[in-house]
């Protein structure tokens, strides 16, 4: 019980600590391939500690709601990071949310972030929260239709018993889990509000997104929004590995040199996956916002394959 | 003992009604009418319950009225007790809203007489145990609340709204007419256990089961059908509105399960094709017309669409399930749709009071001349931000709780065996998914443009806070919305006997699990804790605010809105709700409702504005109701020659009905 509540407190921890750091690594590594010489790695954690230290600076207009946002938003998504299996998959709490109930859950930061973008009344925050839910539209629908592909061939919507089914031999290459995992890549690409649907550098750009919500935002405020940001990158990526690459996992109940290994293994795949993103936002331009429901309905007609094969037969 | 309870509060809801005519012209009226129906309802609501969570056997009664060789047969079973825990609870939160909202009427005569009948008209329906008792209560109910429609008559589109709505309650009781005719078969078989006896044909319960559809569905807002709903209850006051989006589609809904579930008997599994297909369209036509609307109750008006094809997309489920004997997965999705029906009528009621309390702050209804309430009303803008949350499926609220039960109803099933559910079944999951995104996106735009940002209008920064009951009634349905959210168990308890006596299976107990977890069939498989999610929540919000006031700093100063540099001083230049929708409304609009933007440009010398106009066209009015209109209005035309007939030429008509009447006879036999 110690134990598993021990497991459960770490991974808390190691989510909140890492997500700046793969933030960092990300921009590092696309400054590289620009041949810049970029930030260091915890320039992100200088960033928020900056943050933290300054005042805020609250717009006339902004009602409570404005205030209380970040910190709901940051719960929400610290929950659902805190709930994915990264290292090892005997969370204490794994139950007390599936996949469905994490993907709510996210959607539930975005519904309060979109409502933060209109909470001032200035047109930028309008535009960023307009566009903001029609991507997400596309793309909740996108994330479910994946979330059936995989429970279905699993059995389960619990991450922790699909991790350990995708890690057994008894799963196989499917033809559905291929598409899933494309579309699980658009749908990712499109939340963290990278490249090529939105591009997380800018500030002042009409097609910006994200940014654009949360322009009114300053000081601890825009500290906690940026952590978010953060975690929901290290969500997705985390999700992603426990899904199709669930090796190193420990098992519920392993000891402390399993843990190591799920550790060790855990960080080696966001590495990878942080450099496979960076190397695909500097191979690719940002498309206009208009074209982005055309990506995101390619992202959700291949979910919706993915179920179909896998309602027709089940050796797809 | 509870059926006569009951029944004691139909009757003196019924009394109500005369006793507002003689005395509506006094003050002390509307506190009178309001206060007994609050009574009156708790009373019921409390019998209901205790009928329904004692899981007790039907009881029946059959009163000397109605038909002379019939009676009036009344019966309290499972279904009828949960349904009337639906009708009662937005009954009594609805009354004690009108306890203040009702002081703002400005014709009470038109209101007060028929809120009690309308009250009293629903409870009735859900426990008719006869066709007849059915159908006259059914109609009783559409007439009461026609009245509450048409109480505001002068103003145009509301008779417009009344017109259409009594042509399609006509139209959808001749459907159930036929229907209930249909299961009576020839020996005129009227009461339901008869009914129930008689067992017909697939082909029959087809036929029963379209006629339903179209009966129970025109009154629920099943696309095509909805037509009148979006216009008819925002019309009405909004205490009414919010019995009729939020527990009148529900009786209708009942209505279905009623016929389809219980009298019709078995089901063929190809019958919830036709409800699955219907019921997915619904779910996402609903969602979209409402976001493309600005006007705040008729967008609520809408999403009730939207709901009730969430509603039935998990009555499908259960037919289809059931057809193929999987009793257990037809019961999730039966509890699904059943534990929906009791959300949406709390959400929807909280919302048309929210918007109820925003019109008599304002006088508005469009949210264009609206916005910044939030810092006017801050309680009315708590409680409707929960009840946004709630109905956009948002954890750790009710709302979610349903969807995410008829998301693992779809997990089941694969193991329908026939293939048109196979290749359906994903399709609507993927409908539904769709809706789900859509609704939070509705609702951002609803809350944002409403309550938040600067007021557009004079009338929206002068607006006070609403009065202590309509706040009353909006906090208690707040509670209850984020109550059945984390403890969602103890409601699906509730709900087995319902589930048990309709598709012959019910969801486990629920409070075994620990922390009063989910779990619908197995922890390995699935499972969901709406009271440990809340905790985490509240915990890791508290220890982040604790830590970074108590770390970092926490100076604060206010200043004039950033806006990248070019604040605009105006109001106007703010988002608006159409503008909001723009995105959405390009990405899906353009195909599902033509629409199209084209920019007017004054030619030069002209001083007028250039405006943006944007086109949507409602396709199914267009494609439907107006050639249906235009055709009858020229077959009307055309007999209406049959009018100005000499009196020889009338005898001569009559002489040839009889002749062909009387060879259609000979040739029939």
């Amino acid at each position: 019980m110690i134990a598993d509540l021990a497991v459960q407190g770490a991974q808390m921890l190691l989510v909140l600590l890492l997500a700046p750091l793969l933030t960092g690594f990300v921009r590092k590594v696309k400054a590289r391939l620009l041949r810049r010489q970029g930030p260091p790695l915890i320039q992100p954690y200088r960033d928020l500690a900056r943050l933290m230290r300054k005042e805020v600076v609250l717009a006339d207009s902004a009602s409570w709601l404005f205030r209380v946002i970040p910190y709901l938003i940051f719960a929400t998504t610290w929950v659902a990071a805190s709930l994915v299996p990264t290292f090892g998959t005997g969370l204490l709490f794994s139950w007390s949310a599936d996949l469905i109930a994490i993907i709510a859950l996210l959607g539930s930061a975005r519904f309060f972030l979109a409502l933060a973008g209109l909470d001032v009344g200035t047109s930028f925050g309008g535009i960023g929260s307009s566009r903001e839910v029609m991507i997400a539209s596309l793309a909740e629908p996108a994330m479910i239709m994946i979330v059936f592909t995989a429970a279905l061939i699993a059995g389960s919507t619990q991450l922790s018993t699909m991790a350990e089914f995708m890690a057994s031999p008894a799963v196989g290459l499917r033809v559905s889990l291929a598409l899933a995992l494309i579309a699980l890549i658009m749908v990712a690409i499109a939340e963290n509000g990278r490249i090529p649907v939105d591009n997380p550098a800018t500030h002042l750009e009409l097609t910006m997104v994200h940014e654009a919500m949360v322009l009114e935002y300053s000081g601890r405020h825009l500290a906690l929004i940026e952590l978010t940001a953060a975690l929901k990158l290290i969500l997705y990526v985390s999700i992603i590995a426990c899904l199709f690459a669930p090796w190193g996992l420990a098992a519920a109940g392993a000891g402390l040199p399993a843990l190591a290994v799920g550790i060790a293994t855990y960080i080696g795949k966001l590495a990878v996956g942080g450099f496979l993103l960076a190397l695909f936002e500097t191979s690719i331009a940002k498309m206009r916002v208009f074209r982005v429901p055309e990506f995101l309905g390619a992202a959700l007609m291949l979910g919706l394959l993915a179920t179909l094969l896998r309602f027709v037969s089940g050796s797809f | 003992m509870t059926l006569t309870i009951v029944l004691a509060c139909a009757a003196a809801l019924l009394a109500l009604a005369p006793i507002a005519v003689m005395i509506g012209r006094s003050p002390a009226a509307t506190p009178f009418v309001y206060g007994a129906s609050v009574i009156v309802t708790a009373v019921s609501l409390a019998a209901a319950s205790a009928h329904l969570l004692s899981a007790a056997a039907p009881l029946g009664v059959t009163l000397p009225v109605g038909l002379p060789w019939l009676g009036a047969h009344l019966r309290l079973d499972a279904l009828s007790a949960f349904f009337l825990v639906v009708v009662d609870l937005g009954a009594f939160a609805a009354s004690v809203f009108a306890l203040g909202y009702g002081a703002h009427e400005t014709a009470p005569t038109r209101v007060l007489p028929f809120y009690p009948a309308f009250l009293a008209g629903m409870t009735l329906v859900v426990l008719a145990d006869d066709a007849f008792t059915f159908l006259v209560s059914w109609e009783f109910m559409s007439l009461s609340s026609w009245a509450l429609v048409m109480s505001h008559h002068r103003v145009p589109d509301n008779v417009r709204a009344g017109y259409i709505y009594l042509l399609m309650a006509s139209f959808g009781t001749l459907a159930l007419l036929l229907g209930f005719g249909l299961l009576a078969g020839p020996g005129g078989l009227y009461t339901f256990e008869q009914m129930r006896a008689a067992h017909p044909s697939a082909m029959l319960g087809a036929l029963v089961l379209i006629l339903a559809l179209i009966g129970a569905g025109s009154k629920a807002g099943i696309v095509p059908l909805h037509v009148w709903l979006p216009l008819a209850h925002p019309a009405a006051p909004s205490h009414v509105s919010a019995l009729m989006s939020g527990v009148m589609t529900k009786v209708a809904v009942y209505g279905f399960v009623r016929i389809v579930f219980d009298l019709v008997g078995h089901p063929a599994w190809w019958w919830s094709i036709l409800v699955l297909a219907l019921a997915g369209i619904t779910t996402v036509m609903g969602v979209l017309y409402a976001l493309m609307q600005h006007d705040l109750k008729r967008l609520l008006a809408y999403h009730t669409v939207e709901n009730i094809g969430i509603i039935f997309i998990g009555l499908g489920l259960a037919l289809a399930f059931a057809a193929h004997g999987l009793n257990f997965a037809a019961a999730l999705a039966f509890t699904a749709a059943l534990l929906h029906v009791f959300n949406h009528s709390l959400f929807k009621s909280l919302l048309f009071f929210g918007a109820g309390a925003v019109l008599t702050a304002t006088g508005e209804r469009d949210m264009e001349h609206l916005g910044g309430l939030i810092h006017r009303m801050p309680r009315t803008a708590f409680v409707f931000l929960i009840g946004c949350a709630a109905i956009s499926a948002l954890p750790p609220l009710n709302g979610f709780v349903s969807e995410w039960l008829t998301f693992q109803a779809v997990l089941l099933s694969p193991q329908l065996p026939s293939w048109g559910l196979k290749l359906m079944v994903p399709a609507v999951g993927a409908l539904l998914a769709l809706s789900a995104a859509l609704a939070a996106a509705c609702f951002v735009k609803a809350y944002g443009v409403t309550f938040l940002g600067r007021p557009r209008t004079p009338a929206a920064a002068a607006a006070t806070e609403t009065d202590p009951f309509s706040l009353a009634a909006m906090f208690l349905l707040a509670a209850l919305c984020l109550l059945v959210g984390i403890l969602p168990g103890l409601f699906i308890n509730a709900l087995a006997p319902v589930s048990a006596m309709l598709v012959g299976g019910h969801m486990p107990e629920q409070t075994g699990a620990q922390w009063l977890a989910l779990v619908p069939i197995a922890e390995s498989r699935s499972s969901y804790d709406g009271l440990l999610v809340f905790l985490f929540m509240v915990l890791s919000g508290t220890l982040a605010a604790v830590a970074i006031h108590r770390l970092a700093s926490d100076r604060l100063r206010r200043a004039p809105a950033w806006d990248c540099g070019y604040p605009d001083a105006s109001p106007a230049t703010q988002y608006t709700a159409t503008s909001f929708a723009q995105p959405i409304r390009r990405v899906f609009g353009s195909v599902v409702f033509a629409a199209r933007e084209h920019g007017e440009m004054p030619p030069p010398g002209d001083v007028r504005p250039a405006r943006l106009v944007v086109d949507i066209h409602d396709l199914i009015w267009d494609a439907l109701y107006a050639p249906l209109a235009s055709g009858i209005g020229i077959a009307a035309d055309r007999l209406n020659r049959l009018q100005f007939l000499t009196i020889r030429q009338f005898l001569t008509l009559v002489f040839c009905t009889l002749v062909i009447l009387l060879l259609v006879l000979a040739i029939w036999s």
